[in-house]
């Protein structure tokens, strides 16, 4: 277990929490490496934290938040910030990126486009939701990645059938969040952004027979060219959820243009690195080096 | 070389593993994660893809 006592943080170490080690978290393991730093992979499953020990070993670093759990990634987040230390994307983007209707919000509140939504709290008032936003809509758990639970709901008795199964789950599955079904190419945009710049994209193609565009289920990249266009809507969007690394999901809706529909505050980047050749763990390193010393 | 506890088989940590990587087994695909020890790397069962990991 990692303890705290009392150390200092010098400006040439970095810390990456982790929880597991993928390509991502060795990368950037690598990547401080290369440029001589200290850095420490700390694993999130040791911390025991005292949360009112405000001189813990962790209270003055700039810690790179790099955990996969969900749960683990915000709750680390906050008691992290809570003794001191300055995390790398903060809590607060951590809340706001990981829930789908939070995200949903302050993306509209600050006039960046993303697809109509619905929220509903029962399953008559999902179904309610459901004839005012009109077949198809695709339905989304307000927590949740590479596309778990996500569906495409054609028609009454389909979306009849989720919601009755969702009845039955664990209740956070009972907060009903839909969005309009957007028409598009069958492929989606992930753009990384590191600070002010949009150092990287990829269109992510929908796996054979998925409509869903996410790489965990089987779907391929190419590079997409970062235009003023796609820089603007993704700076906005990373503004509007307090962001400093993330990557921003993007739909070419046939009808209004670049659409953002997700802001990842632990975005995985190992498929845009390898399409666009881009060093995105440098880029975050540096960037988190620069955080630490200004 | 470590050998999988589940099936015996030899699992190959690369020269540049670090600890809390995850090694495959060759043979029976069980995953376990490397945790740092005397000589070298030990390994425990990794972790099963949790409902909220992603991103």
């Amino acid at each position: 277990m990692s303890r705290e006592g009392v150390q200092s943080s010098p400006s040439n170490s970095l810390t990456i929490l982790y929880d597991s080690i993928r390509w991502e978290e060795k990368a950037l393991y690598e990547a401080a490496k290369r440029r001589g730093l200290a850095v420490e992979n700390l694993d999130c499953k040791n911390l025991a934290l005292d949360l009112n020990n405000k001189n813990s070993i962790y209270s003055d670093r700039v810690i790179l938040q790099r955990c996969v759990s969900y749960f683990k990634n915000v709750h680390s987040t906050a008691a992290l910030e809570g003794i001191g230390a300055r995390v790398i994307n903060s809590l607060q983007a951590a809340i706001m990126c990981g829930n789908k209707l939070y995200s949903h919000i302050l993306l509209d509140k600050a006039g960046v486009r993303t697809p109509k939504a619905f929220a509903a709290f029962s399953e008559d008032g999902a179904m309610a939701a459901l004839d005012e936003i009109g077949y198809p809509a695709v339905i989304k758990p307000t927590v949740g990645s590479w596309g778990r639970l996500i569906a495409l709901l054609r028609d009454k008795e389909t979306a009849r059938a989720v919601i009755e199964d969702r009845e039955h789950m664990f209740p956070i599955y009972q907060i009903y969040y839909f969005e309009q079904f957007v028409e598009r190419p069958p492929r989606d945009i992930r753009a990384i952004v590191v600070g002010d710049s949009v150092v990287a994209a990829i269109y992510r193609y929908s796996g054979q027979g998925e409509w869903k565009t996410n790489m965990a289920l089987g779907g391929h990249a190419e590079a997409c060219p970062v235009t003023k266009e796609l820089e603007d809507i993704c700076l906005s969007a990373t503004r509007a959820l307090g962001g400093q690394i993330v990557g921003v999901d993007l739909m070419e809706s046939k009808e209004n243009g670049l659409m953002v529909h997700e802001v990842n505050n632990t975005t995985e980047f190992k498929n845009t690195v390898r399409v666009t050749g881009v060093d995105i763990p440098s880029l975050m390193v540096d960037y988190t080096l620069a955080k630490k010393r200004g | 070389m470590i050998k999988c506890p589940e099936c015996d088989a030899e699992i190959k940590v690369p020269s540049d593993s670090i600890e809390g990587e995850i090694v495959t087994c060759p043979d029976c695909g069980a995953s376990y994660e490397l945790v740092k020890s005397s000589d070298g790397f030990n390994i425990k069962p990794a972790q099963v893809v949790g409902e909220d990991w992603g991103q």
